[in-house]
């Protein structure tokens, strides 16, 4: 904001802000409620309760420093600001050191995803989704926590997209190479999941298993487990790539503002280096949102794994087998438990138990039947971690006087239906979406999530040139001033 | 709905880009900002925080003016832009 400007504020006045403060309170009491009141009929709901607070940090960070994925690649292409971009640098280089210091504790519950093309891809059609959409995977969630309808209909039409993708066959089996139906009929995979039959059994055991997943700090053969886990996944892996990228962040994006604005500023290192500085530094929300989630996402695993060794389990399925919850777990009597930030898999599981009340079976597959099960997303930590975004959201939203129940209109809903859709497919492609795929790997000694990342921002580059296209003629049709 | 721009008198224009969520407001008010002369403004009215956030860094960036900043209670917020 420029010096000088005048703030004001109308009509927002003191009873709306303690009226707000008071909602803000109730949705907090709620999340306190369940976490007692769940508690106090068995402990081990403490391992559900951990998820929903995590959840519900991330939510609050997330819309205090309006923290999207989709903004920080679409603000940079389409209207050239950097903010975004920057923090989630920040938080990528944060999260990594609190990752490498988990895992020397031995409490990492850290799963890396097999290198290959398909991060590409996956990133490419989740990118492309997301400009349409108005935000992210995680931004939907906290948009839908400011009350935004369209961004329900992001995490509806992606949630349900990803359920239906991953048990498809007919007309998609015909485009299976060969060479993946024959691998994954050698897998010797339960009859139950028709392991032949649907594209997406056939790209995971055909395709996704047999690629190599690697370890930064691991492949370069450090013997120290402090070198490998700082300098190798840490340094190597996350530090040094978001500084390169900070570094051509600002030549591109920042530097031109910066030094027309100081000329008095003597040319040379010094300068450069104050500008980079200054475009780090910018925006002081998105910093600290930054700075919150990344230590947070770290401290997360470390909980969920202390959790685990307390409860003796290895997964969250065993836990729901011994409370007596077992409708919905996979044949290996497991369910999705990432146990650090995650975001798609769980939305897939909750439309696809859905999809089941209503008469289809959805589970003759290796995504649900086999490995991550459709459990009543009342049972399902996970999904407690997605609602808990939301309600951290909306807490945040309700005291900054924010939150307001949009309707959206037809268009916009097509957009957002549409893009959701597209960044569903990308999320099962690229195995998982904005922080699946990207920000809990590249923070974890995992390049496969620099691959995301890069399809990621391909898709969002080429999303903005349609979107940029489709506006200019809305406009030039709608506008009497045209544009 | 439409996005709406509209001269409101000499040298100052009006974007009303109500109801729209990301990406459009800021994608509207970068090219309504494009067809003003310097030292015109343009009252921008939209209802979605977060452009707020990229409209306000891409003024900064390109260094326009945000004169005037006013959220009603119905949470519409108007700002007030020179451009530079």
């Amino acid at each position: 904001m420029s010096e000088g400007v005048m703030d004001t504020t109308e009509g927002v006045g003191a009873a709306t802000g303690r009226a707000n403060a008071l909602r803000a309170a109730a949705v907090v009491g709620f999340f306190l409620l369940v976490t007692a009141g769940t508690f106090a009929v068995d402990a081990r709901y403490l391992y559900f309760s951990a998820y929903l607070w995590f959840g519900f940090i991330y939510g609050m960070s997330l819309q205090y420093g309006r923290f999207c994925m989709a903004s920080a690649i679409r603000d940079l292409f389409a209207v050239g600001v950097p903010r975004m971009a920057v923090g989630i640098m920040i938080a990528v280089v944060l999260f990594s050191l609190v990752s490498a210091a988990v895992t020397l504790t031995g409490r990492s519950t850290f799963h890396p995803s097999p290198l290959g093309l398909y991060s590409v891809v996956g990133g490419a059609i989740f990118g492309f989704g997301m400009v349409f959409t108005g935000g992210c995977a995680t931004g939907s969630l906290y948009k839908t926590g400011e009350g935004s309808v369209s961004a329900l209909l992001v995490v509806l039409s992606l949630s349900f997209a990803q359920a239906l993708f991953v048990d498809v066959g007919g007309l998609l089996d015909k485009l299976v190479p060969a060479a993946w139906t024959a691998s994954a009929a050698a897998k010797g995979m339960p009859p139950e999941v028709s392991v032949t039959h649907g594209w997406y059994d056939q790209f995971l055991a055909g395709y996704i298993w047999d690629l190599k997943a690697v370890i930064v700090g691991d492949a370069l053969g450090f013997h120290s487990p402090v070198a490998r886990a700082f300098v190798g996944n840490s340094l190597l892996n996350a530090i040094v790539p978001a500084a390169l990228l900070l570094v051509v962040i600002y030549a591109v994006w920042y530097r031109k503002g910066y030094l027309r604005k100081h000329k008095h500023l003597p040319p040379g290192l010094a300068t450069e280096f104050a500008g980079w500085w200054s475009m780090v530094t910018a925006s002081k929300r998105t910093a600290i949102a930054g700075l919150v989630l990344g230590v947070a996402a770290g401290v997360q695993m470390w909980v969920v794994q202390a959790l685990q060794q307390k409860f003796g389990i290895s997964n969250a399925g065993e836990l729901l087998s011994a409370m007596g919850h077992k409708e919905g777990l996979s044949l290996q009597e497991t369910v999705f438990d990432p146990g650090y930030f995650y975001v798609t898999t769980q939305e897939a599981q909750g439309a696809a138990w859905v999809l089941h009340k209503l008469g289809m079976d959805v589970t003759g597959n290796i995504f649900f039947g086999l490995e991550n099960g459709i459990p009543n997303p009342l049972f399902n930590p996970v999904l407690w971690m997605s609602f808990s975004v939301i309600g951290g959201s909306m807490v945040m939203a309700l005291l900054n006087n924010e939150f307001k129940l949009k309707f959206p209109t037809r268009e916009i809903a097509t957009w957002a239906i549409t893009g959701g859709i597209l960044m569903g497919l990308g999320a099962r492609i690229g195995m998982g979406c904005n922080i699946g795929a990207f920000f809990a790997t590249v923070t974890n000694g995992d390049p496969s999530g620099w691959l995301f990342a890069a399809g990621m921002t391909g898709g969002g580059w080429l999303g903005v040139k349609f979107f940029n296209w489709w506006i200019e003629r809305k406009m030039a049709r709608e506008a009497p001033l045209g544009f | 709905m439409a996005a709406k721009f509209e001269k409101l008198g000499e040298g100052a224009y009006q974007l009303d880009v109500q109801g729209y969520v990301c990406p459009h407001p800021q994608i509207y008010t970068k090219k309504a900002l494009e067809k003003l002369q310097s030292g015109e403004t343009l009252q921008l009215v939209f209802d979605n925080p977060s452009s707020g956030e990229s409209i306000s860094a891409m003024c900064q960036t390109e260094g326009n003016d945000i004169v005037e900043q006013v959220q009603d209670a119905g949470k519409t917020m108007r700002w007030t832009i020179r451009k530079h």
